[in-house]
């Protein structure tokens, strides 16, 4: 009974492992043979509500993901293994797209108006800032099941604010920032279902974005309504807000800002930070262990993104109209700018690759994504898509802040 | 009921478009083709940036027909070109004529082009 119970097995064991063979070798036919995603990446089609799965090697596009509503603003996180990218439509809509398949795994309508998310140093929770309602919103990034609704209240308590400058920070903690009401929260959600909300009342003026340092360590908060920045060190058992910058315009008045700059995406290299100076053709160079001001970069127009290359030997700037057909290159070693590049109209955003050979440029107004050698600051290719935007590359799964 | 109400609208924003059209000035001189492409480029994409792309609102507020209907035309012209102090929003004279501010505020009255 037991021997005639062993050959059944056997047999059931050879039948599946046949089955197995041929629907592998019916993927391969079908041009899906394994493999891995740390040389993939999105591109956000913000006019067509689609996303464009590209490789970085091949500079090519694998696939073309459709259907994903207002991709305006439209920001993408990963998960831990690369597999799939969370992209936060402006619509609130959050899809989790499969780069492998090139299929929508789970999307969900979250909230009226939102701006971005981020992804817990577990992987685990996905959380949505939102402008409509005024919060964030923690989701299970396996299922998008909805864990916490946290309004962003303030004054009485029935105002909500809209958020922004949400970032990931160690222990499962994400920090945010409320524009209404010029303060700046820490959640800890270690208890996805029971968040802690500390509360930083009094960051300062209309903060407009936020990012934390690639240690995790500082979270900083860029503020419109006035000039500089509010900090805190999340290292600390009770963090303190401070605020650095103060007054860097020197009351001097502001050119009219015609695109808000960015924080995320951060410009930290070796230990200075390069920050837009808002409403100002510079950029702020901070030394990160004192954040006392160490120096200014005047550039060509308003700085939307200061982006340093992964390796932190350059950092990359691109502008606000009517200068957003440039992009200039600082070299952090010799303390200059070393080219002064133009490749296209309306460069709305910048990806490096994972080790920084290669920056990737959307043209928005010329329908392509223009690619640059970063060693010899030269063209190498180009990739059509229609009105891109956010480029995000996988590789942003295992860095802290994307 | 539904289906009257939205009839109403409809209505309205066709009238809000007429008396709009009817209260500028007869010398405003349209953007040729070109122009005007660019122009609703401009808003869909730039001002789209802080007003959303389909202008249901942002960072900045919603700018559509239903938002703006009931605002003087005069009152928007005069915060497109310079600004509202306060406020992220910035004084775009100076990349827009009067007339082509105009033009854009007419548009967002009465439904603003896709293209």
């Amino acid at each position: 009974m037991r021997k005639r119970f062993e050959m059944l097995s056997v047999l059931l064991r050879a039948i599946a492992a046949l089955a197995l063979g041929t629907s592998l070798a019916g993927c391969a036919g079908g041009g899906a043979a394994l493999r891995g995603t740390g040389d993939l990446g999105v591109v956000i089609e913000r006019a067509d509500g689609a996303v464009l799965v590209v490789e970085n090697s091949t500079r090519s596009i694998l696939g073309r993901i459709d259907g994903l509503g207002d991709l305006s603003h439209a920001h993408a996180v990963f998960s831990r293994d690369g597999r799939y990218a969370y992209v936060f439509g402006r619509d609130g809509g959050l899809s989790k797209l499969d780069l492998l398949t090139r299929r929508v795994a789970a999307r969900v309508m979250q909230a009226g108006n939102s701006i971005g998310g981020a992804i817990s140093q577990d992987g685990r929770l996905v959380v949505a800032q939102n402008y409509d309602p005024g919060g964030i919103r923690v989701f299970d990034a396996g299922s998008l099941e909805l864990l916490a609704d946290i309004p962003a209240t303030h004054g009485d308590g029935t105002l909500r604010s809209k958020v922004v400058g949400l970032a990931d920070a160690p222990g499962n903690r994400f920090v945010f920032a409320l524009y209404d009401a010029g303060e700046i929260w820490i959640a800890d959600l270690s208890q996805p279902r029971s968040p802690r909300i500390t509360r930083f009342p009094g960051a300062g003026r209309q903060p407009y974005d936020g990012l934390v340092t690639p240690d995790g360590r500082h979270y900083l908060a860029g503020l419109f309504g006035e000039d500089g920045i509010a900090a805190l060190d999340l290292w600390q058992p009770q963090p303190q807000l401070r605020r650095i910058l103060s007054g860097y315009g020197r009351g001097e008045q502001r050119l009219p800002v015609f695109k808000m700059p960015h924080l995320r995406g951060w410009a930290v290299a070796g230990r200075r930070a390069y920050l837009p100076a808002v409403g100002r053709h510079e950029v702020l160079v901070v030394d990160t262990e004192t954040w006392q001001e160490v120096g200014r970069i005047p550039v060509k127009g308003q700085p939307v993104f200061v982006m340093a290359r992964p390796d932190g030997r350059q950092v990359w700037i691109n502008f606000a109209l009517p200068d957003n057909g440039w992009v200039q290159v600082f070299d952090t070693l010799g303390g200059k700018i070393v080219a002064s590049l133009q490749p296209g109209r309306a460069v709305l955003h910048m990806e490096f690759t994972a080790r920084g050979d290669e920056v990737w440029m959307s043209a928005r107004d010329d329908d392509r994504v223009v690619i640059y050698d970063t060693a010899h600051l030269a063209r190498v290719g180009e990739i059509a898509a229609r009105s891109p935007s956010g480029i995000f590359f996988a590789s942003r799964a295992a860095r802290i802040g994307f | 009921m539904d289906y009257r109400i939205g009839r109403f609208r409809v209505l309205a924003a066709v009238l809000a478009g007429m008396v709009s059209c009817a209260a500028a000035p007869a010398a405003l001189a349209a953007p040729d083709d070109e122009r005007g492409r660019s122009l609703v480029r401009l808003v869909r994409q730039d001002c789209g940036a802080c007003h959303g792309m389909l202008l249901t609102g942002g960072l900045g507020p919603a700018l559509s027909p239903d938002a703006l209907r009931d605002r003087p035309r005069e009152a928007l012209v005069a915060t497109v070109l310079g600004g509202r102090p306060g406020t992220p929003m910035p004084p775009w004279r100076g990349l827009l004529t009067e007339d082509e501010a105009g033009w854009i505020v007419d548009r967002l009255q009465a439904g603003f082009p896709e293209r």
